[in-house]
């Protein structure tokens, strides 16, 4: 009861904040502040498979373009008829309606996309996983270049703007409280006993493929709500938003943040995000200043700027050193 | 039948033959002592009966159930559990939360309870804690229950393995040289643990252990393997009068 009090409060906050953020900080820091919100949305659900399960996924981008191409396809193909159906709302019900079939179905396809990489690369052991996911990430954009009903290589124009700091920061509180009780129950002990010892952890019971798959499928969800919350904001999608370096980004805010800690990937993804903005001047050289940047963090805090220190407990577990290919 | 059946079981790893024609039958709620040299394959029969490895021949049996194909985990939710050798807690986990992720085999909350922390959700987790805190008083180690299990001296940590390993309610409790690094009290307190929890547990226990002050004063059987193969089998008296052991330990050593 108490619960729903509370998210009920949250959302008249967040409707507030919608109606008067652009007005009080400009549409520009607007936009960056929404961004962070997807960012966050992005890392915190790498954190659940990287971070916490231990596995090392470095396609993430693969499945946010899954969740942001889905999403808006099925708006602009299915708009219409969903519209339709619920035609006795008002319009703002009738987007509400849109946009939330629009996440379902990037979930759902992000999800399944995740379940078909992730049961062929996590049955073994090592790193296939990160092989895996570095291709298929590029499978993905090579074949939506090649899609003409959603643009190909011109981009997806016209996408219906149904996204805004409302939905983003909604679903990053979702995101974020989803995550909290996945890992902080049997079920995220069993993801990290599999990151600490996954010899271990199968004589005490835990099927570790079952739950690095599970693992993997939710984290790829996240990403695919991530994208469809960007592709509804920003109107447009290119395929090169979704290469190899977004995946990277991503795996740089959780190690900013450090590796199996929310509040970190949460840290992380607003740090990353605004550094990289301010960074604009620099032009091609923001990405190698972001290169060192990482560097220097794995050699004097492997942990990470908060390590696995959280919020709810306030204590510091050893963490996981940051790993990268 | 005895609970556990082991029949003519091998395996070889390239050239070097491990575990060779190894029987083995344990009755419900034997202590049973598996012993050896040095690299006699006692540790590999753990790897074998836990799934860790398949036999290449032979079978295993729990309680009439083949386990030859069987993965680790599902064996172990079938009621086999062990402690390792070489110590395997959790390392980022408490000594309470390592304890509570055995209990995962036994759960019944689903993902979306979890995802939802509803109330079947929480009234598990609280009685897990429980469970756990309780097993934990056993080891002694309730005091020590937010500790981060690997900075625990190592003899409560070896204490913490077997608490972990009977909270997966096993039926069959494997022990991996359980007093290796043990003070003599310490050993002489494990022996009285390992007797005491068979009773209060129903267990059945399968111990590998050098000290031979423990498996002789906790074990009722004894079967001595040397080069994967078994030399003798029988009650503590009889195997500390038999010959080919004091010759294979003379041997090793
Ligand atoms: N995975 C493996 N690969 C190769 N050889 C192994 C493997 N596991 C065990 N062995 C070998 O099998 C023999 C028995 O080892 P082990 O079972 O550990 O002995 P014990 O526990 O009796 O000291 C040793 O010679 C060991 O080197
Ligand atoms: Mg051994």
């Amino acid at each position: 009861m108490k619960r729903w009090l509370l998210w009920l409060g949250v959302l008249l906050v967040l409707a507030g904040l919608e109606a008067s953020l652009r007005g009080l900080i400009g549409p520009y820091a607007y936009q960056i502040t929404v961004l962070v919100g997807v960012n966050i949305i992005l890392a915190v659900s790498l954190n659940l498979i990287n971070g916490f399960t231990g596995q090392f996924s470095i396609g993430h981008a693969g499945f946010y373009a899954v969740g942001a191409y889905t999403s808006a396809a099925l708006v602009k193909f299915g708009g219409p008829a969903i519209r339709g159906l619920v035609g006795f709302l008002p319009a703002i019900g009738q987007d509400a309606v849109l946009l939330l079939a629009g996440l379902a179905a990037a979930a759902i396809v992000a999800g399944i996309a995740g379940l078909a990489v992730g049961i062929p690369s996590l049955r073994l052991r090592g790193d296939y996983l990160a092989i895996v996911t570095l291709g298929f990430g590029e499978i993905i954009r090579v074949v939506i270049l090649n899609v003409d009903s959603i643009g190909g290589a011109r981009g997806f124009s016209g996408i219906e703007q149904l996204s805004n700091f409302f939905w983003v920061y909604f679903f990053v509180l979702v995101t974020i409280v989803v995550i909290h009780n996945i890992v902080h129950s049997s079920y995220g002990r069993a993801f990290v006993s599999i990151r600490d010892d996954e010899i271990a952890a199968e004589a005490m019971g835990v099927d570790t493929t079952r739950f690095k798959v599970l693992s993997f499928v939710i984290s790829s969800m996240f990403a695919g709500i991530a994208g469809g919350l960007f592709g509804h904001f920003t109107m447009y999608l290119h395929p090169n938003s979704f290469t190899f370096v977004a995946s990277f980004n991503v795996i740089i805010m959780i190690v900013i943040g450090g590796l199996g800690s929310i509040e970190g990937a949460v840290v992380g993804a607003t740090v990353f995000t605004v550094a990289l903005e301010l960074l604009r001047k620099l032009g091609p050289f923001r990405l190698v200043s972001f290169a060192v940047l990482l560097v220097l963090i794995m050699i004097y805090r492997p942990q990470g700027l908060l390590g696995s220190w959280t919020l709810f407990k306030g204590r510091r577990k050893a963490a996981p050193k940051a790993m990268v290919v | 039948m005895g609970l556990l059946e082991v029949r003519d079981c091998t395996i070889r790893f390239g050239g070097l033959t491990a575990v060779k024609s190894l029987s083995m039958s344990l009755e419900k709620g034997a202590l049973y002592g598996l012993i050896g040299p040095n690299g006699a394959g006692k540790t590999t029969v753990f790897n074998l009966l836990t799934g860790v490895y398949h036999p290449n021949e032979g079978s295993i049996e729990l309680d009439g159930k083949s386990l030859n194909k069987l993965k680790p985990s599902r064996i172990a939710r079938l009621g086999m559990s062990r402690t390792f050798q070489n110590i395997r807690l959790f390392q980022s986990m408490t000594v309470l939360e390592n304890v509570k992720l055995a209990r995962h085999g036994a759960r019944k909350q689903n993902v979306w309870d979890a995802t939802l922390h509803n109330r079947k959700q929480r009234d598990e987790e609280a009685q897990i804690e429980r469970d756990a805190m309780e097993l934990l008083e056993i080891f002694n180690l309730e005091g020590r229950a937010d500790e981060i299990a690997i900075n625990l001296p190592y003899g409560s940590q070896r204490r913490l393995e077997i608490a972990r390993a009977l909270a997966t309610d096993p039926r069959i409790l494997l022990l991996d040289e359980p007093a290796a690094g043990m003070n003599p009290q310490e050993s002489l307190d494990l022996m009285h643990l390992i007797r005491r929890v068979r009773d209060r547990f129903d267990l059945t226990v399968l111990l590998v252990e050098h000290n031979m002050r423990v498996v002789m004063g906790v074990c009722e059987r004894i079967q001595v393997i040397d080069y994967g193969e078994t030399i003798a089998l029988g009650s503590p008296r009889e195997i500390q009068d038999n010959p080919k052991v004091i010759e294979a330990y003379l041997g090793g050593a």
